[in-house]
Protein backbone atom coordinates (compact mmCIF):
# COMPACT_ATOMS: atom_id res chain seq x y z
CA UNK A 1 0.00 0.00 0.00
CA UNK A 2 1.66 3.08 -1.25
CA UNK A 3 -0.13 5.81 -0.05
CA UNK A 4 2.56 8.67 -0.50
CA UNK A 5 3.78 7.66 -3.76
CA UNK A 6 3.17 9.94 -6.42
CA UNK A 7 4.87 7.92 -8.85
CA UNK A 8 3.94 4.68 -10.16
CA UNK A 9 3.22 1.71 -8.35
CA UNK A 10 2.23 -2.00 -9.03
CA UNK A 11 -0.09 -5.05 -7.54
CA UNK A 12 1.79 -8.32 -7.02
CA UNK A 13 0.31 -11.40 -6.98
CA UNK A 14 1.40 -15.02 -6.68
CA UNK A 15 -0.28 -18.15 -8.43
CA UNK A 16 0.87 -21.87 -8.20
CA UNK A 17 1.34 -23.51 -11.76
CA UNK A 18 -0.90 -26.39 -10.43
CA UNK A 19 -3.61 -24.17 -8.89
CA UNK A 20 -6.58 -26.18 -11.33
CA UNK A 21 -5.42 -29.54 -10.01
CA UNK A 22 -3.97 -29.04 -6.91
CA UNK A 23 -6.30 -30.11 -3.66
CA UNK A 24 -7.43 -27.41 -1.40
CA UNK A 25 -8.18 -27.92 2.09
CA UNK A 26 -9.83 -26.20 5.29
CA UNK A 27 -7.46 -24.93 8.02
CA UNK A 28 -8.66 -22.90 10.88
CA UNK A 29 -7.19 -18.98 11.24
CA UNK A 30 -6.41 -17.35 14.13
CA UNK A 31 -9.51 -16.12 14.73
CA UNK A 32 -11.29 -18.86 14.52
CA UNK A 33 -12.86 -19.18 11.08
CA UNK A 34 -12.14 -22.09 8.26
CA UNK A 35 -10.57 -20.77 4.89
CA UNK A 36 -9.07 -22.82 2.16
CA UNK A 37 -5.60 -23.49 1.15
CA UNK A 38 -3.49 -25.23 -1.03
CA UNK A 39 -2.50 -28.32 0.36
CA UNK A 40 1.36 -29.65 -0.12
CA UNK A 41 3.45 -32.69 1.21
CA UNK A 42 6.86 -32.43 2.45
CA UNK A 43 9.46 -32.68 -0.33
CA UNK A 44 6.92 -31.09 -2.82
CA UNK A 45 8.09 -28.72 -5.36
CA UNK A 46 6.46 -25.18 -4.97
CA UNK A 47 6.51 -23.71 -8.53
CA UNK A 48 4.38 -20.70 -9.84
CA UNK A 49 4.59 -17.61 -11.37
CA UNK A 50 4.71 -13.67 -10.15
CA UNK A 51 2.46 -11.24 -11.89
CA UNK A 52 3.54 -7.78 -11.36
CA UNK A 53 0.62 -5.39 -12.72
CA UNK A 54 1.35 -1.58 -13.22
CA UNK A 55 -1.55 0.56 -12.14
CA UNK A 56 -0.14 3.32 -14.34
CA UNK A 57 0.51 1.45 -17.47
CA UNK A 58 3.27 3.85 -18.91
CA UNK A 59 4.90 4.86 -16.43
CA UNK A 60 8.09 2.81 -14.55
CA UNK A 61 8.38 1.49 -11.63
CA UNK A 62 12.03 1.53 -9.75
CA UNK A 63 12.73 -0.84 -7.80
CA UNK A 64 15.89 -2.10 -6.01
CA UNK A 65 15.48 -5.95 -6.86
CA UNK A 66 12.08 -7.88 -7.04
CA UNK A 67 12.22 -11.54 -4.55
CA UNK A 68 10.15 -14.67 -3.69
CA UNK A 69 10.68 -16.29 -0.54
CA UNK A 70 9.43 -19.92 0.81
CA UNK A 71 9.10 -19.77 4.40
CA UNK A 72 7.95 -21.75 7.23
CA UNK A 73 7.73 -20.67 10.69
CA UNK A 74 6.61 -21.15 14.10
CA UNK A 75 4.65 -17.48 15.90
CA UNK A 76 4.15 -17.53 19.43
CA UNK A 77 1.48 -15.21 20.39
CA UNK A 78 2.81 -13.65 23.59
CA UNK A 79 5.85 -12.91 21.75
CA UNK A 80 4.65 -11.79 18.19
CA UNK A 81 8.18 -9.59 17.42
CA UNK A 82 10.20 -13.44 17.14
CA UNK A 83 9.30 -15.27 14.37
CA UNK A 84 11.12 -18.51 14.20
CA UNK A 85 11.94 -19.30 11.06
CA UNK A 86 12.97 -23.54 9.92
CA UNK A 87 12.54 -23.00 6.51
CA UNK A 88 13.21 -19.88 4.29
CA UNK A 89 14.12 -20.05 1.13
CA UNK A 90 14.63 -16.98 -1.39
CA UNK A 91 14.94 -16.55 -4.99
CA UNK A 92 15.53 -13.27 -7.02
CA UNK A 93 13.23 -12.66 -9.51
CA UNK A 94 15.18 -9.45 -11.00
CA UNK A 95 18.08 -7.36 -10.19
CA UNK A 96 17.38 -3.98 -9.01
CA UNK A 97 16.09 -1.49 -12.23
CA UNK A 98 12.80 -1.06 -13.93
CA UNK A 99 9.91 -2.26 -14.91
CA UNK A 100 8.11 -0.48 -17.87
CA UNK A 101 5.47 -2.40 -18.24
CA UNK A 102 3.33 -5.66 -16.89
CA UNK A 103 5.28 -8.41 -16.12
CA UNK A 104 5.43 -12.50 -14.84
CA UNK A 105 7.91 -13.55 -13.27
CA UNK A 106 8.48 -17.43 -13.13
CA UNK A 107 9.86 -19.09 -9.57
CA UNK A 108 10.41 -22.82 -8.65
CA UNK A 109 11.33 -23.97 -5.16
CA UNK A 110 12.23 -27.56 -5.92
CA UNK A 111 11.49 -30.98 -3.19
CA UNK A 112 11.05 -28.26 -0.52
CA UNK A 113 11.40 -29.70 2.68
CA UNK A 114 8.24 -28.97 4.91
CA UNK A 115 9.11 -30.93 8.14
CA UNK A 116 5.99 -30.01 10.30
CA UNK A 117 2.67 -30.00 10.29
CA UNK A 118 0.50 -26.61 9.83
CA UNK A 119 -1.08 -25.94 13.05
CA UNK A 120 -3.02 -22.89 14.18
CA UNK A 121 -4.00 -23.38 18.28
CA UNK A 122 -4.80 -21.00 21.71
CA UNK A 123 -1.36 -19.85 22.03
CA UNK A 124 1.19 -20.44 18.77
CA UNK A 125 0.93 -20.90 15.01
CA UNK A 126 3.02 -22.91 12.76
CA UNK A 127 2.62 -21.84 9.09
CA UNK A 128 4.14 -21.87 5.70
CA UNK A 129 3.52 -19.39 3.06
CA UNK A 130 5.34 -17.97 -0.25
CA UNK A 131 5.93 -14.04 0.11
CA UNK A 132 6.91 -11.74 -3.23
CA UNK A 133 8.57 -8.70 -2.53
CA UNK A 134 9.28 -5.94 -4.87
CA UNK A 135 11.70 -3.83 -3.29
CA UNK A 136 11.59 0.32 -2.72
CA UNK A 137 13.42 2.72 -0.95
CA UNK A 138 10.61 3.87 1.12
CA UNK A 139 7.80 0.47 1.16
CA UNK A 140 8.10 -2.44 -0.15
CA UNK A 141 4.86 -4.06 -2.19
CA UNK A 142 4.34 -7.76 -1.00
CA UNK A 143 2.14 -10.63 -1.40
CA UNK A 144 1.90 -13.45 0.85
CA UNK A 145 -0.13 -16.55 -0.31
CA UNK A 146 -0.17 -18.89 2.87
CA UNK A 147 -0.51 -22.82 2.16
CA UNK A 148 -1.18 -25.79 4.31
CA UNK A 149 1.24 -28.62 5.01
CA UNK A 150 0.25 -31.83 6.29
CA UNK A 151 2.64 -34.46 7.61
CA UNK A 152 2.16 -38.36 6.61
CA UNK A 153 3.30 -41.58 8.88
CA UNK A 154 2.85 -44.91 8.47
CA UNK A 155 0.10 -46.93 9.86
CA UNK A 156 2.06 -48.48 13.03
CA UNK A 157 3.06 -51.94 13.09
CA UNK A 158 2.25 -52.23 16.79
CA UNK A 159 -0.47 -50.58 17.97
CA UNK A 160 -2.18 -52.14 21.68
CA UNK A 161 -4.86 -51.92 23.30
CA UNK A 162 -4.59 -50.05 26.34
CA UNK A 163 -6.34 -52.12 29.95
CA UNK A 164 -6.11 -50.98 33.12
CA UNK A 165 -7.86 -51.33 37.00
CA UNK A 166 -8.89 -47.89 38.82
CA UNK A 167 -10.87 -47.15 41.12
CA UNK A 168 -11.19 -46.42 45.31
CA UNK A 169 -10.80 -49.41 47.74
CA UNK A 170 -13.22 -50.89 48.76
CA UNK A 171 -15.84 -48.48 46.97
CA UNK A 172 -15.84 -48.43 43.17
CA UNK A 173 -13.41 -50.83 40.53
CA UNK A 174 -13.34 -50.69 37.11
CA UNK A 175 -11.22 -51.98 34.23
CA UNK A 176 -11.60 -49.62 31.08
CA UNK A 177 -10.02 -51.01 27.95
CA UNK A 178 -9.33 -49.21 24.56
CA UNK A 179 -8.81 -50.74 21.36
CA UNK A 180 -6.05 -49.26 20.31
CA UNK A 181 -3.33 -46.58 21.91
CA UNK A 182 -2.36 -44.97 18.55
CA UNK A 183 -5.52 -43.78 16.40
CA UNK A 184 -5.72 -41.43 13.17
CA UNK A 185 -7.82 -38.50 12.63
CA UNK A 186 -11.25 -40.53 11.16
CA UNK A 187 -10.79 -43.09 13.22
CA UNK A 188 -13.21 -44.56 15.86
CA UNK A 189 -12.53 -45.31 19.39
CA UNK A 190 -13.60 -48.50 20.53
CA UNK A 191 -14.20 -49.65 24.48
CA UNK A 192 -15.48 -50.52 27.25
CA UNK A 193 -15.95 -49.82 30.88
CA UNK A 194 -16.73 -53.25 33.22
CA UNK A 195 -18.22 -52.84 36.81
CA UNK A 196 -15.82 -54.97 39.15
CA UNK A 197 -17.48 -52.87 42.05
CA UNK A 198 -20.26 -50.44 42.65
CA UNK A 199 -20.34 -49.09 45.69
CA UNK A 200 -21.19 -45.68 45.11
CA UNK A 201 -24.59 -44.31 43.24
CA UNK A 202 -23.52 -43.35 39.84
CA UNK A 203 -25.60 -40.86 37.76
CA UNK A 204 -23.74 -41.06 34.87
CA UNK A 205 -20.33 -41.85 33.06
CA UNK A 206 -18.79 -39.73 30.11
CA UNK A 207 -15.49 -39.44 28.49
CA UNK A 208 -13.90 -36.24 27.73
CA UNK A 209 -10.99 -35.64 24.74
CA UNK A 210 -9.01 -32.78 26.24
CA UNK A 211 -6.23 -31.06 24.01
CA UNK A 212 -3.73 -29.82 25.51
CA UNK A 213 -0.93 -27.05 23.73
CA UNK A 214 2.10 -26.79 25.55
CA UNK A 215 4.14 -23.70 24.57
CA UNK A 216 7.92 -22.60 25.95
CA UNK A 217 10.69 -23.86 27.37
CA UNK A 218 12.17 -24.56 30.83
CA UNK A 219 10.78 -22.01 33.26
CA UNK A 220 8.01 -20.28 31.00
CA UNK A 221 6.42 -23.75 29.81
CA UNK A 222 2.63 -22.91 29.25
CA UNK A 223 -0.16 -25.58 29.15
CA UNK A 224 -3.60 -24.16 27.66
CA UNK A 225 -5.91 -27.23 28.37
CA UNK A 226 -9.47 -27.48 26.04
CA UNK A 227 -11.86 -29.62 26.28
CA UNK A 228 -12.68 -30.50 23.13
CA UNK A 229 -15.15 -32.79 23.60
CA UNK A 230 -17.88 -34.09 26.11
CA UNK A 231 -19.48 -37.63 24.69
CA UNK A 232 -21.79 -39.53 27.42
CA UNK A 233 -21.54 -43.16 27.36
CA UNK A 234 -24.10 -43.79 29.90
CA UNK A 235 -27.19 -43.00 31.78
CA UNK A 236 -27.95 -44.69 34.97
CA UNK A 237 -26.85 -46.62 37.66
CA UNK A 238 -24.35 -49.66 36.82
CA UNK A 239 -24.05 -52.23 39.12
CA UNK A 240 -21.11 -55.17 39.28
CA UNK A 241 -20.39 -57.18 36.49
CA UNK A 242 -21.85 -54.62 33.98
CA UNK A 243 -19.84 -53.32 31.15
CA UNK A 244 -20.62 -50.49 29.35
CA UNK A 245 -19.32 -50.37 25.58
CA UNK A 246 -17.44 -47.01 23.95
CA UNK A 247 -17.94 -46.23 20.59
CA UNK A 248 -16.45 -42.41 19.70
CA UNK A 249 -16.42 -41.20 16.06
CA UNK A 250 -13.19 -38.40 16.22
CA UNK A 251 -14.16 -37.76 12.45
CA UNK A 252 -16.80 -35.03 13.84
CA UNK A 253 -14.09 -33.64 16.11
CA UNK A 254 -11.78 -30.65 15.46
CA UNK A 255 -8.80 -32.53 15.59
CA UNK A 256 -4.99 -31.98 14.71
CA UNK A 257 -2.07 -34.96 15.10
CA UNK A 258 -0.06 -34.92 17.95
CA UNK A 259 2.60 -32.79 18.04
CA UNK A 260 5.81 -33.59 20.45
CA UNK A 261 8.24 -30.71 20.95
CA UNK A 262 7.90 -29.07 17.01
CA UNK A 263 11.46 -27.44 16.64
CA UNK A 264 11.66 -27.46 20.20
CA UNK A 265 9.11 -24.38 20.60
CA UNK A 266 5.15 -26.55 21.25
CA UNK A 267 3.71 -29.92 21.98
CA UNK A 268 0.06 -30.52 21.19
CA UNK A 269 -1.06 -33.44 23.11
CA UNK A 270 -4.53 -35.27 23.39
CA UNK A 271 -5.74 -37.01 26.38
CA UNK A 272 -8.94 -39.18 27.05
CA UNK A 273 -10.63 -38.39 30.69
CA UNK A 274 -12.93 -40.66 32.07
CA UNK A 275 -15.44 -38.92 34.58
CA UNK A 276 -18.55 -40.82 37.09
CA UNK A 277 -20.63 -38.84 38.31
CA UNK A 278 -22.76 -39.97 41.06
CA UNK A 279 -26.30 -38.54 42.51
CA UNK A 280 -24.42 -35.62 44.59
CA UNK A 281 -23.21 -34.64 41.11
CA UNK A 282 -19.27 -35.66 42.50
CA UNK A 283 -16.92 -36.20 39.71
CA UNK A 284 -14.89 -39.03 39.84
CA UNK A 285 -12.28 -39.41 37.36
CA UNK A 286 -8.88 -41.42 35.86
CA UNK A 287 -6.54 -38.85 37.02
CA UNK A 288 -4.15 -37.20 34.53
CA UNK A 289 -0.57 -36.53 35.29
CA UNK A 290 0.15 -33.05 34.24
CA UNK A 291 4.07 -32.86 33.05
CA UNK A 292 4.96 -35.36 35.70
CA UNK A 293 3.37 -33.53 38.65
CA UNK A 294 0.26 -36.01 40.55
CA UNK A 295 -1.54 -32.77 40.37
CA UNK A 296 -6.02 -33.05 40.74
CA UNK A 297 -7.77 -31.75 38.75
CA UNK A 298 -9.07 -28.27 40.76
CA UNK A 299 -12.55 -28.99 41.26
CA UNK A 300 -14.40 -28.87 44.27
CA UNK A 301 -16.26 -32.21 44.07
CA UNK A 302 -13.75 -34.41 42.50
CA UNK A 303 -12.64 -37.45 43.79
CA UNK A 304 -9.40 -39.33 41.47
CA UNK A 305 -9.20 -42.94 40.66
CA UNK A 306 -6.12 -44.43 41.40
CA UNK A 307 -4.81 -47.17 39.15
CA UNK A 308 -4.86 -50.52 40.73
CA UNK A 309 -3.37 -53.15 38.27
CA UNK A 310 -1.97 -52.75 34.63
CA UNK A 311 -2.32 -55.14 32.17
CA UNK A 312 -1.40 -54.08 28.91
CA UNK A 313 0.22 -50.74 29.37
CA UNK A 314 3.25 -48.83 30.86
CA UNK A 315 2.51 -45.75 31.20
CA UNK A 316 -0.61 -43.71 33.43
CA UNK A 317 -2.27 -41.74 30.68
CA UNK A 318 -4.24 -42.59 28.11
CA UNK A 319 -2.12 -41.14 25.24
CA UNK A 320 -3.53 -40.75 21.89
CA UNK A 321 -1.08 -40.35 19.13
CA UNK A 322 -2.78 -38.76 15.95
CA UNK A 323 -1.75 -39.83 12.49
CA UNK A 324 -3.12 -37.80 9.43
CA UNK A 325 -3.10 -40.67 6.79
CA UNK A 326 -2.10 -44.20 7.00
CA UNK A 327 0.62 -44.90 4.18
CA UNK A 328 3.88 -42.95 3.49
CA UNK A 329 4.30 -41.38 0.24
CA UNK A 330 7.50 -41.57 -1.63
CA UNK A 331 8.11 -38.20 -3.02
CA UNK A 332 10.99 -38.75 -6.24
CA UNK B 1 -4.19 -45.33 0.20
CA UNK B 2 -7.53 -47.35 0.69
CA UNK B 3 -10.02 -46.22 2.68
CA UNK B 4 -10.14 -48.60 5.11
CA UNK B 5 -13.23 -49.05 7.35
CA UNK B 6 -12.40 -48.83 10.99
CA UNK B 7 -13.57 -52.09 13.01
CA UNK B 8 -16.62 -51.00 15.37
CA UNK B 9 -17.97 -53.61 16.72
CA UNK B 10 -17.96 -53.91 20.47
CA UNK B 11 -14.72 -55.60 22.54
CA UNK B 12 -15.69 -58.85 24.07
CA UNK B 13 -17.33 -58.76 27.41
CA UNK B 14 -18.01 -61.17 29.54
CA UNK B 15 -22.01 -62.51 30.25
CA UNK B 16 -23.11 -60.51 33.66
CA UNK B 17 -23.76 -63.00 36.61
CA UNK B 18 -27.62 -62.91 36.80
CA UNK B 19 -26.99 -62.63 40.97
CA UNK B 20 -25.33 -59.72 40.01
CA UNK B 21 -28.15 -58.34 37.43
CA UNK B 22 -30.73 -58.57 39.52
CA UNK B 23 -29.83 -58.94 43.09
CA UNK B 24 -29.94 -55.87 45.40
CA UNK B 25 -27.24 -53.06 44.05
CA UNK B 26 -23.87 -52.69 46.51
CA UNK B 27 -24.87 -48.97 47.30
CA UNK B 28 -27.64 -49.20 48.95
CA UNK B 29 -27.27 -46.44 51.68
CA UNK B 30 -29.83 -44.08 53.56
CA UNK B 31 -30.41 -41.87 56.15
CA UNK B 32 -33.37 -39.97 57.64
CA UNK B 33 -33.51 -37.41 60.00
CA UNK B 34 -36.94 -36.93 61.92
CA UNK B 35 -38.78 -37.13 65.40
CA UNK B 36 -37.47 -33.96 66.69
CA UNK B 37 -37.88 -34.00 69.85
CA UNK B 38 -37.53 -30.72 72.48
CA UNK B 39 -35.75 -31.58 75.41
CA UNK B 40 -34.83 -29.64 78.74
CA UNK B 41 -36.67 -26.63 80.45
CA UNK B 42 -36.49 -22.86 80.20
CA UNK B 43 -33.09 -21.22 79.05
CA UNK B 44 -31.65 -24.96 78.60
CA UNK B 45 -34.08 -26.20 75.82
CA UNK B 46 -32.63 -27.80 73.03
CA UNK B 47 -33.87 -29.96 70.44
CA UNK B 48 -32.33 -33.45 69.00
CA UNK B 49 -33.00 -35.24 66.22
CA UNK B 50 -33.35 -38.76 65.35
CA UNK B 51 -30.86 -39.85 62.58
CA UNK B 52 -31.48 -43.29 61.19
CA UNK B 53 -29.21 -45.42 58.75
CA UNK B 54 -29.73 -48.41 56.94
CA UNK B 55 -27.47 -49.70 54.18
CA UNK B 56 -25.44 -52.12 53.50
CA UNK B 57 -21.95 -51.06 52.80
CA UNK B 58 -19.56 -52.87 54.73
CA UNK B 59 -17.42 -49.69 55.49
CA UNK B 60 -20.40 -49.17 58.21
CA UNK B 61 -19.95 -51.48 61.08
CA UNK B 62 -23.66 -51.62 62.02
CA UNK B 63 -25.97 -52.22 58.59
CA UNK B 64 -29.34 -50.56 60.77
CA UNK B 65 -28.58 -48.07 63.60
CA UNK B 66 -30.72 -44.70 65.18
CA UNK B 67 -29.27 -42.36 67.50
CA UNK B 68 -30.09 -39.03 68.54
CA UNK B 69 -28.26 -36.17 67.53
CA UNK B 70 -28.68 -32.15 68.14
CA UNK B 71 -27.60 -29.20 65.68
CA UNK B 72 -24.37 -28.83 68.24
CA UNK B 73 -23.52 -32.52 67.19
CA UNK B 74 -23.58 -31.99 63.28
CA UNK B 75 -21.80 -28.40 63.50
CA UNK B 76 -19.05 -30.93 65.23
CA UNK B 77 -19.02 -33.47 62.52
CA UNK B 78 -18.90 -30.72 59.93
CA UNK B 79 -15.66 -29.29 61.49
CA UNK B 80 -14.30 -32.36 61.93
CA UNK B 81 -14.16 -33.18 58.39
CA UNK B 82 -13.42 -29.97 57.04
CA UNK B 83 -9.91 -30.62 59.56
CA UNK B 84 -9.10 -34.77 58.82
CA UNK B 85 -10.44 -35.13 55.69
CA UNK B 86 -10.04 -33.35 51.71
CA UNK B 87 -13.21 -33.26 51.38
CA UNK B 88 -14.84 -30.35 50.40
CA UNK B 89 -17.96 -30.68 53.30
CA UNK B 90 -21.59 -29.23 52.31
CA UNK B 91 -23.21 -26.23 54.36
CA UNK B 92 -25.09 -27.10 57.23
CA UNK B 93 -28.56 -25.46 57.51
CA UNK B 94 -27.97 -21.75 59.14
CA UNK B 95 -27.38 -21.09 62.85
CA UNK B 96 -30.51 -19.34 63.11
CA UNK B 97 -28.72 -16.79 66.12
CA UNK B 98 -31.53 -14.12 65.21
CA UNK B 99 -33.91 -16.47 66.51
CA UNK B 100 -32.27 -16.93 69.76
CA UNK B 101 -32.70 -13.28 70.64
CA UNK B 102 -35.52 -12.07 73.36
CA UNK B 103 -38.94 -10.53 72.32
CA UNK B 104 -40.08 -12.22 69.14
CA UNK B 105 -43.24 -13.23 68.30
CA UNK B 106 -43.09 -16.68 67.43
CA UNK B 107 -41.42 -19.37 69.15
CA UNK B 108 -38.05 -18.91 68.28
CA UNK B 109 -35.84 -21.95 67.28
CA UNK B 110 -38.58 -23.29 68.80
CA UNK B 111 -40.98 -22.82 66.19
CA UNK B 112 -42.11 -25.70 64.22
CA UNK B 113 -41.65 -24.57 60.85
CA UNK B 114 -38.09 -23.72 62.00
CA UNK B 115 -37.51 -27.36 63.47
CA UNK B 116 -38.93 -28.87 60.25
CA UNK B 117 -36.93 -26.42 57.89
CA UNK B 118 -34.09 -27.62 59.75
CA UNK B 119 -34.40 -31.07 59.89
CA UNK B 120 -34.59 -31.33 56.03
CA UNK B 121 -31.66 -29.16 55.64
CA UNK B 122 -29.55 -31.54 58.42
CA UNK B 123 -30.92 -34.78 56.48
CA UNK B 124 -29.44 -33.17 53.07
CA UNK B 125 -26.59 -32.80 54.71
CA UNK B 126 -25.83 -36.16 56.16
CA UNK B 127 -27.31 -38.09 52.87
CA UNK B 128 -24.52 -35.67 50.71
CA UNK B 129 -21.64 -36.21 53.11
CA UNK B 130 -22.13 -39.90 54.17
CA UNK B 131 -22.04 -40.36 50.35
CA UNK B 132 -18.33 -39.28 49.46
CA UNK B 133 -15.95 -42.39 49.65
CA UNK B 134 -13.20 -40.04 51.41
CA UNK B 135 -15.39 -39.38 54.46
CA UNK B 136 -16.51 -43.23 54.45
CA UNK B 137 -12.81 -43.36 56.23
CA UNK B 138 -13.41 -40.95 58.96
CA UNK B 139 -13.82 -42.12 62.10
CA UNK B 140 -15.91 -39.43 63.51
CA UNK B 141 -18.65 -40.13 60.47
CA UNK B 142 -18.91 -43.41 61.99
CA UNK B 143 -18.95 -42.17 65.70
CA UNK B 144 -21.31 -39.48 64.79
CA UNK B 145 -24.06 -41.81 62.96
CA UNK B 146 -23.55 -45.11 65.14
CA UNK B 147 -22.56 -44.97 68.95
CA UNK B 148 -24.75 -43.92 71.16
CA UNK B 149 -23.13 -40.94 72.55
CA UNK B 150 -20.29 -38.10 70.68
CA UNK B 151 -17.07 -38.32 72.19
CA UNK B 152 -15.49 -35.01 71.36
CA UNK B 153 -12.60 -35.84 72.90
CA UNK B 154 -11.80 -39.08 70.50
CA UNK B 155 -8.81 -39.08 68.72
CA UNK B 156 -9.19 -38.72 64.95
CA UNK B 157 -8.15 -41.52 62.91
CA UNK B 158 -9.00 -43.21 59.51
CA UNK B 159 -11.38 -46.20 59.14
CA UNK B 160 -10.64 -49.33 56.51
CA UNK B 161 -12.87 -52.21 55.95
CA UNK B 162 -15.07 -52.78 59.14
Amino acid sequence: MSFFSFGQSAEIDVVLNDAETRKKVEHKTEDGKKDKYFLFYDGETVSGKVNVTLKNPGKRLEHHGIKIEFVGQIELYYDRGNHHEFVSLVKDLARPGEITQSQTFDFEFTHVEKPYESYTGQNVKLRYFLRATVIRRLNDINKELDIVVHTLSTYPELNSSIKMEVGIEDCLHIEFEYNKSKYHLKDVIVGKIYFLLVRIKIKHMEIDIIKRETTGTGPSVYHENDTIAKYEIMDGAPVRGESIPIRLFLAGYDLTPTMRDINKKFSVRYYLNLVLIDEEERRYFKQQVWGGKNKSISEPNAVTLSHFRTTNITWHDVLFFFINIYYKKSVI
Amino acid sequence: MADAIADTRRLYTKPQNLNDAYGPPSNFLEIDVSNPETVGVGRGRYTTYEVRLKTNLPIFKLKESSVRRRYSDFEWLRAELERESKVVVPPLPGKALFRQLPFRGDDGIFDDSFIEERRQGLEQFLNKVAGHPLAQNERCLHMFLQDEIVDKNYTPSKIRQA
